[in-house]
């Protein structure tokens, strides 16, 4: 049974192990996720960070070379972990939805945007062909579609890609899910139409109510709609915090570099505070905090001992040695 | 070196288009690049921005010879690339040089980082033996790589590298303009900002003129000197960067920036302009000015007349009828 105060999604301890060739590659290595119903959490991170495999593990959507273990894994309240295929089926599209970057490709080409739309009424809510289709309707004008009574009746092909992306988003609310996860829906897309989608987003959590999770590399995006941000690197979140706190003063090493590396449009020129080094190789992780090889706060305790993530009171949490430091700094 | 008056590259007039894919009917056309004038000044770095399909591509490729204009023409050094034959083509192209974005698919994965780097020494039979390899290694560490990888091949480096292996492939020839088409787009945000400050500090360092392509226009902004804005195949403003950046004459250029997205959340701003609609189709582009059909001020003329690129007084060009009151808004 529901529990209605419940978080929509809780995760506690993901770990998600891909067994390869060239040996076992723990792309997520405990990862704790909380989102509350209306809330958008960011997850935040670079390519290979783990953020679409811990998202595809949320809803129960991995490759079976894919071992998945958590210690907690529910979605209003009901335990994911413990459900059947079936039941798992039945709660995606409908409880719990995903949006993907590449919209097109998400589509089925041979069939009207409005029997795409509609048949989800039909099979879950068992409508009539009819009434689905003018549910349909006001869907499609719900995430902005123009004309939506005359574009029902076309194929994803005529859409343009910011189209596609709010006809992805309506099916994705459709069924009045309590839990949309989006990852990188807006990667695809130009800066002007990339705005649009946002602001839609942003219109359709509060207007309906349930908890976003959306995936991103781009800072930018986080600051434009995340209330809260979760920031990953290498398989784990290393800080979370709200969006504002994160963004003014963060508590772990990495994302303050981040931050520093990234330059700013309304200001000119000067060297950008380049991160040195690469992304860590999943294979071949470095011993004590995986990113203490480029960190330049690192001591000899972080090239030893991993640091697990530890809250602070203002509702934050990091997962770093001398977080202390960082906020002492920030005050 | 900052940059002189001098241009290198001057284009005029480039026009371009491509014959549409086959369900649009055999007679569509892409207008790719419609009236197109520039100049480089040698040492400078020229941002281009822009959506995509807006003809960014085809413009660098256009700027390197490695396409050949349907009108208008592109002169390095006051010669024209087009007209120029055998040793004189030859001479020519080791001048201008290219950037891609995706270092993968612009690298041979089965010759080592020696020959890739070599070969523009090799066509244009600039070094061999001892004096290529010495070469190589002197490229390789101007654009930070140990010489020593130069026997690995692409797959064994990250992103970050190969895009300085196609870095250190441009400067071969020691030219004196590399365009450069989305650098960075294909990199990690953490290594983003390397290969920026390595192609910013080459500029300053050998002082080549940068055509520097991006979408993103945080990059652009902190790479260049001055900007052009592109839309649907034209160009919408040029200028200055912190002109272009502070104050755009261009809705276009207003529109493109009041979308960037913010640093912070205390930045959100509920009533913040956002442009409707998407980039029409290059294969139908709007008659009159390309942007009418989703420009807030079009007024009648606008779809009728189509604006040229005009002098604002302040060093900028902007091709806008109304160019004077999107100014006073700013
Ligand atoms: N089916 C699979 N088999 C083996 N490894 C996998 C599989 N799926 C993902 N991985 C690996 O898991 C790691 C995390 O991948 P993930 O897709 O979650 O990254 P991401 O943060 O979403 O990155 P991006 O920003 O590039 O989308 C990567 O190293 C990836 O190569
Ligand atoms: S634990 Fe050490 S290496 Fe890791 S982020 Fe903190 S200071 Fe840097
Ligand atoms: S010419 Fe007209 S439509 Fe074009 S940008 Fe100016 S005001 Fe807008
Ligand atoms: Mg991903």
């Amino acid at each position: 049974m529901s529990v209605p105060d419940a978080p929509v999604l809780r995760v506690r301890g993901l770990k998600v192990t891909f067994a390869t060739p060239r040996g076992p590659v723990p792309a997520v290595a405990g990862v704790d996720l909380d989102v509350a119903p209306g809330e958008v959490v960011t997850l935040l991170g670079e390519s290979g960070s783990g953020k679409s495999v811990t998202a595809r593990a949320v809803m129960g959507l991995l490759h079976p070379n894919a071992a998945v273990t958590a210690d907690e894994l529910s979605l209003a309240g009901d335990d994911l972990l413990g459900m059947s295929p079936e039941q798992l089926r039945s709660r995606r599209g409908r409880d719990m939805t995903l949006v993907f970057q590449d919209a097109l490709s998400a589509l089925n080409p041979v069939l009207t945007i409005g029997d795409q739309i509609g048949e989800l009424f039909r099979v879950h809510r068992g409508l009539a062909k009819r009434a689905a289709r003018a549910e349909a309707v006001e869907l499609l004008r719900l995430v902005g579609i123009p004309a939506p009574d005359r574009r029902v009746t076309d194929y994803p092909h005529q859409f343009s890609g910011g189209m596609r992306q709010r006809i992805l988003i309506a099916m994705a609310v459709a069924l009045g899910p309590r839990l949309l996860i989006a990852d990188e829906p807006t990667t695809a897309l130009d800066v002007t139409v990339q705005a649009q989608v946002l602001r839609l987003l942003d219109r359709l959590r509060t207007e309906l109510g349930m908890g976003v999770l959306l995936i991103t590399h781009d800072l930018g995006v986080a600051a434009e709609i995340a209330d809260r941000i979760a920031v990953m690197y290498a398989g784990r979140v290393v800080e979370t915090g709200s969006a504002a706190d994160v963004l003014d003063a963060p508590n772990h090493p990495y994302t303050e570099a981040l931050l520093g590396s990234v330059p700013d449009a309304q200001a000119a020129g000067g060297e950008l505070r380049a991160i040195p080094g690469t992304p860590p190789n999943l294979l071949a992780l470095p011993g004590g905090c995986a990113f203490h090889p480029r960190c330049a706060r690192a001591t000899d305790v972080c090239r030893t001992d991993r640091p697990g993530a530890r809250p602070f009171p203002d509702a934050r949490t990091a997962a770093c040695h001398h977080a202390e430091e960082l906020r002492r700094v920030a005050l | 070196m900052s940059p002189s008056d001098e241009p290198i590259l001057t284009a005029t007039g480039l026009h371009k288009t491509y014959r549409a894919s086959r369900s649009l009917g055999s007679r569509a056309r892409v207008s790719a690049v419609d009236g197109v004038d520039l100049t480089l000044a040698a040492g400078e770095t020229l941002g281009v921005v822009g959506e995509s399909g807006c003809g960014k591509s085809t413009l660098a490729r256009l700027l390197v010879g490695l396409e050949r204009p349907d009108r208008g023409e592109v002169r390095f050094a006051g010669r024209g690339l087009g007209r120029a034959r055998g040793a004189e083509a030859r001479a020519l192209r080791r001048r201008v040089q290219m950037v891609f974005q995706d270092p993968l698919t612009s690298l041979n994965p089965r010759l080592p980082v020696l020959d890739l780097v070599a070969e523009p020494l090799d066509v244009h039979r600039l070094a061999r033996g001892a004096a290529r390899r010495d070469r190589v290694a002197e490229l390789l560490e101007l654009v930070g790589l140990a010489p020593e990888m130069m026997n690995r091949y692409p797959h064994e480096f990250s992103g970050g590298q190969r895009q300085r292996i196609g870095i250190a492939r441009a400067l071969a020839t020691e030219p004196s303009v590399i365009v450069c088409d989305e650098p960075v787009s294909a990199l990690d945000v953490s290594v983003q900002a390397q290969v920026v400050n390595l192609l910013a500090g080459l500029q300053r360092e050998l002082g080549i003129a940068l055509v520097f392509i991006a979408h993103d226009l945080a990059v652009v902004r902190h790479v260049s000197h001055r900007v052009a804005v592109m839309y649907l195949g034209r160009l919408a403003e040029v200028g200055d960067v912190s002109t272009v950046y502070d104050a755009p004459a261009h809705p276009y250029t207003r529109a493109l920036l009041s979308a960037v997205p913010i640093r912070h959340p205390r930045e959100r701003d509920p009533d913040r302009e956002v442009l409707g609609g998407d980039p029409p189709s290059p294969v139908t582009p709007p008659a009159g000015c390309r942007f009418h059909t989703r420009c807030p001020l079009a007024r009648e003329v606008c779809g009728a007349e189509t604006p040229v690129l005009r002098e604002l007084g302040d060093g900028r060009v902007a091709a806008c009828h109304f160019a004077e009151t999107a100014l006073s808004r700013a």
